[in-house]
């Protein structure tokens, strides 16, 4: 992926020159508590760089096309799965899931963090993020 | 400080009432209750009421009669109708007023609930993905439990079939056909493990309580129940909640468990003594999840007790005698009276074709919503 689209937003990952990526998130100062997506509040929370594995907390597949807005996918729709991955002791995020067939995740699977090119409906490209199972082909 | 009773209870049917707005349906419900108790607008001292989206509660009064009643709207989203209820409950108690109303009502359109990431205080990413559904929320707790409890997927079915049987029993319900439990596990899938008919839907109606100290209800002399408590109660750090791109590591209580000890304590019953229970039902793993978290079950029972047909009329503790949220709908400021409005009509044995055996005593009601709030009324036959 070196020539990674634009990020769908610039706090919320950074791509380095090989094509990989890093979810971005804040610590609060006082609390030590990290909280993701990164607040915008510079005072508070420090920036901190979230493990790129984990293990798969719970999923579901999306079905139908969610409606619009917010979602802001092409009008084509393919079904995929999302779930919450434990990343370390650090948080556990929402994100889509990739790399095995939509029945094929299970709880407590190990995971790691993937590119997730999204095709907006203006036909534009942003990099966004998924997880896959560790082992499978991103 | 005086005890509070519910004296009269009205509604209007749940589902689609093109013909009247929610107001309307708001104002209906205020005169049924009325008319069911023989009193008049005039009698009424104080109103708590409100809608989601359907407009401001206080305004009916130009349906009702301008009588100068003190009304007070109340907006608190899921639990708008569980706070008008509050408000009653507070207003009797502290001796202020001894006849009062709370009223909710709602008329949600088909597939209503479109949340914008702004209002959440979300980055536009996390809607433009594709990953700011309340359903997938419900799915991936449920999906969760199911592993960590040996919950299966045939108890999520039976848990819809029993609200649409109940329903089929129920003037006021939206869905009044049953549905077995083979049709509801192979309907379309919406998230999984959730199908079609596994889901509530938005949808309209209204319901009314009038509220009255103990004095007074003992002069009216009306059917009657006594509330025993009344909690509501915001999320606890670590609660899993709606609309959430990341979740502490550190999992903590839901709203509905702090709620539900809160009651459980102020009412000085524990939830054994509990004769009959409605629960949020938003889907089925909810109602599965809210038997436990509510201290009906341990985690994991609800296998064996929805096998053995526990939560049925007739059961051991029924649960949603009316069909809830699965066979009513869910207009959102009426749905957490509704609740309170059953367990009026089958603690006063007023519930016809779907009444509870027994003479039940105590009814318990708990309502959740986003984002992370619960509220929890436990009343007693008068």
């Amino acid at each position: 992926m070196r020539d990674a689209p634009p990020p769908i937003d610039d706090r919320l990952l950074t791509i380095d020159p090989n094509g990989r990526i890093t979810l971005l998130a804040g610590r609060d100062r006082e609390t030590g508590a990290i909280v993701f997506p990164a607040p915008n509040d510079a005072e508070r929370f420090e920036e901190v760089t979230l493990p790129r594995t984990g293990t798969l907390w719970s999923w579901t597949v999306q079905r139908f096309r969610p409606k619009s807005p917010p979602y802001a996918g092409p009008d084509a729709f393919e079904p995929y799965a999302v779930g919450y991955v434990a990343l370390g002791n650090a948080v556990i995020v929402e994100g889509r899931l990739t790399g095995a067939a939509l029945d094929g995740f299970a709880i407590d699977m190990p995971m790691r963090l993937v590119p997730e090119p999204f095709t907006l409906n203006d036909g534009s490209t942003r990099l966004s993020f998924a997880f896959a199972p560790i082992g499978a082909a991103a | 400080m005086s005890d509070v009773y519910i004296i009269g209870a009205g509604i209007h049917r749940f589902g689609r009432t093109p013909e009247r707005t929610g107001l309307q349906q708001g104002a209906y419900a205020v005169r049924a209750a009325l008319a069911g108790a023989g009193l008049s607008w005039s009698d009424i001292q104080f109103a708590y009421g409100g809608s989601d989206a359907a407009g401001k509660a206080d305004t009916m009064v130009s349906e009702l009669g301008l009588t100068g009643v003190q009304f007070i709207n109340v907006a608190n989203g899921c639990a708008t109708g569980g706070s008008a209820m509050f408000g009653a409950y507070t207003t009797i108690k502290s001796g202020e007023f001894d006849l009062g109303i709370a009223v909710g009502f709602d008329k949600h359109p088909r597939g209503a609930f479109d949340p914008k990431p702004a209002e959440w205080g979300l980055p536009e990413w996390y809607g433009e993905t594709g990953l700011m559904l309340t359903t997938q929320f419900f799915a991936m707790k449920i999906q969760r439990y199911m592993a960590a409890h040996g919950i299966t997927a045939p108890t999520l079915a039976r848990v819809a079939e029993k609200a649409f049987e109940n329903g089929a029993l129920t003037d006021h319900a939206w869905r009044r056909e049953a549905v077995d439990a083979e049709t509801i596990l192979s309907s379309t899938m919406v998230s999984d493990p959730l199908t079609k008919f596994m889901f509530c839907s938005p949808a309209e109606g209204a319901v009314a309580l009038i509220f009255a100290s103990e004095k007074r209800a003992r002069e009216l002399g009306l059917p009657a129940v006594r509330l025993r408590a009344a909690a509501v109660r915001s999320r606890p750090p670590g609660s899993f909640e709606v609309f959430s791109p990341a979740l502490t590591i550190e999992r903590g209580p839901s709203p509905t468990v702090i709620a539900s000890r809160a009651a459980f304590e102020m009412a000085g019953v524990a939830p054994g003594d509990i004769d009959v229970a409605q629960l949020q039902d938003t889907e089925s793993g909810a109602e599965i999840m809210h038997m436990a978290e509510n201290g009906f079950c341990a985690d994991g029972e609800q296998e064996a007790w929805i096998a053995e047909r526990r939560t049925h009329i007739g059961g051991q503790l029924p649960v949603n005698t009316d069909g809830g949220c699965l066979a009513c709908g869910e207009p959102i400021g009426a749905s957490g009276l509704r609740q309170v409005y059953e367990n009026y009509r089958q603690l006063t044995g007023q519930a016809e074709a779907r009444q509870v055996p027994g003479d039940p005593r105590l009814g318990y009601s708990h309502v959740y919503g986003a984002p992370g709030v619960s509220g929890v009324a436990i009343v007693e036959r008068a």
